[in-house]
């Protein structure tokens, strides 16, 4: 067995940003009543460009490998740069 | 995007009366050693591509889509339901550990649920739910020779 990982949306928040040479990354705690671990991410990173979005989960959970086998519910969303900076024109 | 899934399910929900409900097939080792099995032999590779061929559109989920038992599996069902899309395969994965973590390896993906058009993976529940809104999924619905009940009653909504 491996040891007990505790995670924390900071921790993510640091995977990400290194891993994917991400811009931005909100990592949210969603974790609710019925399940122990739940997180949701925002990640800007210029490395999804031009790639679908399959392509740019595939990327995230590649970072958070190890992480995700932790994880019991994990929601995200992958913007390029350009989409990060059209969505904050529309707020 | 919590808030959204909700208000998704909340909106969806009245179209979730009942329909005539999917069976279930009963699938790979029935009364296996599926216990917390994590170490279990899984299915083959060509087992579990079996399973996502059955239909042109398969759901690996938590539960089933009379009840679900994950708001994420759940959200695909009521995506599904809102495009019209009741026919289909589902695999309940609570029901098999080894399934669970077979689909896992096959697809490479980390999270139930898994949805799968045609035998290939398009991804889990927020894929379908962006796909939803982006008007992927009427496409891609549209090329497994599915229209969308959306476009039915797009005139009514005045979508864009």
């Amino acid at each position: 067995m491996e040891a007990p990982v505790v995670l924390s949306a900071e921790f993510l928040r640091e995977r990400l940003l290194q891993g994917l040479e991400a811009e931005h990354v909100e990592v949210e705690d969603t974790t609710p009543g019925r399940c122990a671990t739940s997180f949701k991410v925002l990640v800007v990173s210029p490395r999804f460009q031009g790639k679908p979005l399959l392509q740019r989960h595939r990327l995230v959970n590649e970072v958070l490998a190890e992480e995700l086998k932790h994880i019991h519910a994990f929601e995200q969303r992958t913007l390029t740069p350009e989409q990060w900076a059209k969505e904050q024109e529309g707020k | 995007m919590n808030g959204s899934l909700c208000r998704l399910r909340a909106a969806l929900w009245r179209s979730a009366a009942s329909r005539p409900l999917l069976f279930t097939p009963r699938y790979l080792s029935q009364g296996g050693a599926a216990g917390d099995g994590a170490g279990g032999a899984g299915p083959s590779e060509e087992e579990v591509g079996r399973l996502v061929r059955a239909h042109p559109v398969v759901v690996f989920m938590k539960g089933t889509p009379a009840q679900p038992q994950c708001g994420f599996s759940n959200a695909v069902v009521q995506i599904l339901r809102l495009h019209g899309v009741t026919d289909y395969h589902s695999y309940d994965v609570l029901q098999d550990h080894n399934l669970r973590q077979g689909i896992k390896n096959y697809s490479n993906w980390p999270t139930i649920p898994q949805v799968f058009l045609n035998g290939e993976f398009v991804g889990g529940c927020d894929i379908l739910l962006q796909m939803h809104q982006s008007g992927d999924l009427v496409e891609e619905l549209k090329k497994l020779g599915i229209r969308s009940a959306l476009l039915d009653s797009e005139k009514d909504h005045g979508k864009k």
